[in-house]
């Protein structure tokens, strides 16, 4: 009796042990550190529970895990992007421009386009005119900046606004779960479905070795432009829940989702060189971002060291993400 | 008319290898802006026009030499917190010395210690903890961003003694203000430190294949610490330059110069790779992307038109060096 029970526990350690071992040791420290910042908000804020907290969070967190998961699939190929955020915001002005005198349909279909364009441009910068990533999308942000304060220069007196359906379905509830929720969800299956497609099987390969995935004949130049496509869609995707945040659009805002976005697929244990992490760890890396707000927010510390107790946490949550990644790694 | 000479005096197959030296290309470039500049607006590319450009390009050229260090050390090596710790060394400088002169050295040393400090902490990061280089030193924006507010309590108080004012504004020989003098010093200073130092032969071999540093005796790790307190130490160096100039602190004064000090090493030819490339290029470098800014704000168009005006010349410029090797070779 007591012999098949051993050989069970036995096996499910070792079951444990592979599937640590498969790379999932990152996605592990980030689930983690979720399920501690998830203990001390319960911990330390009184009204964590609170349905409108809750609702808030969700609401909140949209944007950042949208572009996120975008930057995630760039950062899988071996790229990244900078512009990702200002991708974001030029989407949410041209989207809001069009939505009065077009439709809601015709508004975010067009929102759509504008990000997968700006993509398209930034993967072609990279993978046909091959400038490095970095400068290459630090470049395009002044372009895509400059167009948005042009189709809505700051300061305008009758700035167009998102129709109030939108606004109030986005701080809605269905079946008693925030509709932002539903929305995040929705983010995590469009990824599970992307994971299946031969692009993303590519950009893996891509991402792990480039010579190698040339050389079994994969069209890397044509994979990499696909993920900044992605990308921008995704950026996309997050400028409709920008817009239907605050129901109506900033050229100024969106910037600081870019980085933001690279610390959170970091944290989720997606490796910066490419070919190694997922969209899955990134969702909760956004979490364990927003999460350490929250907390910060609850603990009411004062206003001048809160920023540096941020700054601090997230270096912390950075640097125990980096651990498990620089050591599989080697020296 | 530089051309012609040119052609004189080299062979053609020498004049593509002098092409492909992205020293020279940076160079015409930056011929070819001052030349369609003052054909805009003539007088554009006068001496004194000139010599101003240099002024405001000596505090992107000081901070982006730090950046060329890390960045040619390889491994990814990239340093986005050059912006902020510049921005904090104004802080400190302006608080420490409360405009007085007699405590302008003691705010230029404490701004150093503690600049060097946050290098420190980066440079542990990336070598010890292996966090990779573009995390860390983002995740130090946030922190530094929050030692600023503790430091100054949001407002930061003092100015620029007038010593300090006086060193980075006054003429000096030739129409040529201080701190272009203070840039030649710190630029002749850094390429001595790359090209004839021991350490700057480190810089090059970790860059180049660091496995083969570490099996040839060089200590990778202490030396990765180094790069990222020596990039500290010239942002710091550049933020002071910057207060004398714009004379009071703020908590957001040299923060542009964080992802601007990549792209003056790029287009001065420092590959993101690291172990090619040298300072020479960056400052070259610098001293385009300010005569473009200038050229901008010559055109005087709106500033949507010259964002996006901004990001193509940045594109156009990258191409011309920037470009990665073709996968098919």
């Amino acid at each position: 009796m007591s012999a098949p029970e051993r050989s069970s526990t036995s096996t499910l350690l070792d079951d444990a042990r592979t599937w640590l071992l498969q790379g999932r040791l990152p996605v592990t420290t980030a689930i983690v550190l979720l399920l501690a910042t998830l203990v001390v908000n319960l911990v330390v804020a009184d009204n964590f529970l609170t349905a409108f907290n809750i609702r808030s969070i969700f609401a909140n967190v949209i944007p950042l895990a949208a572009v996120a998961v975008g930057q995630t699939v760039i950062v899988l190929g071996r790229g990244i992007d900078l512009s990702l955020g200002v991708i974001a915001t030029l989407s949410s002005v041209v989207t809001v421009s069009v939505v009065e005198t077009r439709g809601l349909t015709a508004a975010l279909l067009t929102g759509l386009a504008t990000g997968a364009a700006c993509g398209l441009v930034n993967g072609l910068l990279v993978a046909v005119v091959r400038l490095q990533p970095i400068v290459a999308t630090f470049a395009t942000s002044f372009v895509w900046s400059g167009l948005a304060l042009y189709v809505l220069p700051p300061g305008t007196a009758a700035a167009p606004r998102m129709p109030d359906v939108v606004v109030q379905g986005y701080r809605g509830a269905f079946l008693g779960i925030p509709n932002a929720a539903w929305l995040l969800a929705l983010i995590g299956a469009s990824w599970l479905v992307l994971k299946r497609t031969r692009l993303l099987r590519h950009v893996y390969a891509v991402g792990g070795d480039e010579h190698a995935a040339f050389a079994t004949g994969v069209r890397v130049g044509r994979v990499q432009v696909m993920t900044y496509v992605v990308g921008g869609t995704y950026a996309a995707f997050a400028s409709f829940a920008m817009l239907a945040n605050s129901g109506s659009a900033d050229a100024l805002a969106g910037g600081g989702l870019t980085l933001a976005s690279i610390a959170a697929l970091v944290i989720g244990g997606t490796r910066l060189s490419g070919g190694a992490g997922g969209a899955g760890g990134t969702i909760i890396g956004v979490l364990v971002l927003q999460l350490l707000t929250s907390v910060l927010v609850a603990l009411r510390p004062p206003t001048d060291v809160r920023q540096l107790i941020d700054g601090l946490l997230v270096i912390l949550a950075l640097a125990l993400a980096g651990l498990w990644a620089g050591r599989r790694r080697g020296r | 008319m530089n051309l012609t000479k040119l052609r004189d005096r080299v062979q053609p197959g020498e004049a593509r290898v002098l092409l492909r030296n992205p020293v020279v290309l940076s160079l015409l470039v930056l011929l070819a802006l001052f030349v369609s500049g003052n054909l805009v607006a003539p007088g554009f590319a006068s001496y004194g026009s000139f010599v101003n450009t240099l002024r405001i390009a000596a505090f992107l050229g000081v901070i982006a030499a730090g950046q060329t260090i890390v960045i040619l050390g390889g491994g990814e090596g990239i340093d986005l917190s050059v912006g902020k710790i510049a921005t904090f060394s104004t802080v400190v400088v302006a608080q420490v010395s409360q405009g007085q002169d007699e405590r302008l050295l003691l705010a230029l040393l404490t701004a150093l210690a503690y600049c060097g400090l946050i290098g420190l902490a980066n440079g542990v990061g990336v070598a010890y903890l292996r966090i990779p280089p573009l995390v860390m030193t983002l995740g130090m924006v946030g922190v530094v961003t929050g030692i600023i507010r503790v430091y100054s309590g949001g407002q930061p108080e003092g100015r620029a003694p007038a010593l300090l004012s006086q060193m980075v504004n006054a003429t000096a020989l030739g129409g040529v203000r201080g701190s272009v003098w203070i840039w030649l010093i710190v630029a002749a200073f850094t390429i001595w430190l790359l090209r004839r130092t021991t350490f700057g032969r480190r810089v090059y071999a970790l860059g180049a294949n660091r496995e083969a540093a570490f099996l040839s005796g060089i200590n990778v790790q202490r030396n990765l610490v180094l790069l990222y307190v020596a990039s500290s130490l010239y942002a710091a160096l550049g933020g002071v330059m910057l207060l004398g100039f714009a004379g009071a602190a703020s908590i957001n004064l040299a923060d542009q110069y964080q992802l601007i000090s990549i792209a003056a090493v790029v287009i001065g030819g420092t590959t993101l790779a690291g172990g090619v490339g040298g300072y020479l290029g960056t400052a070259v470098g610098a001293v385009v992307l300010q005569t473009m800014r200038n050229l901008l704000i010559v055109l005087d168009i709106p500033a949507a038109g010259r964002q996006v005006v901004n990001g193509v010349i940045l594109i156009v410029l990258l191409s011309l060096y920037g470009r990665q090797r073709r996968l098919r070779q």
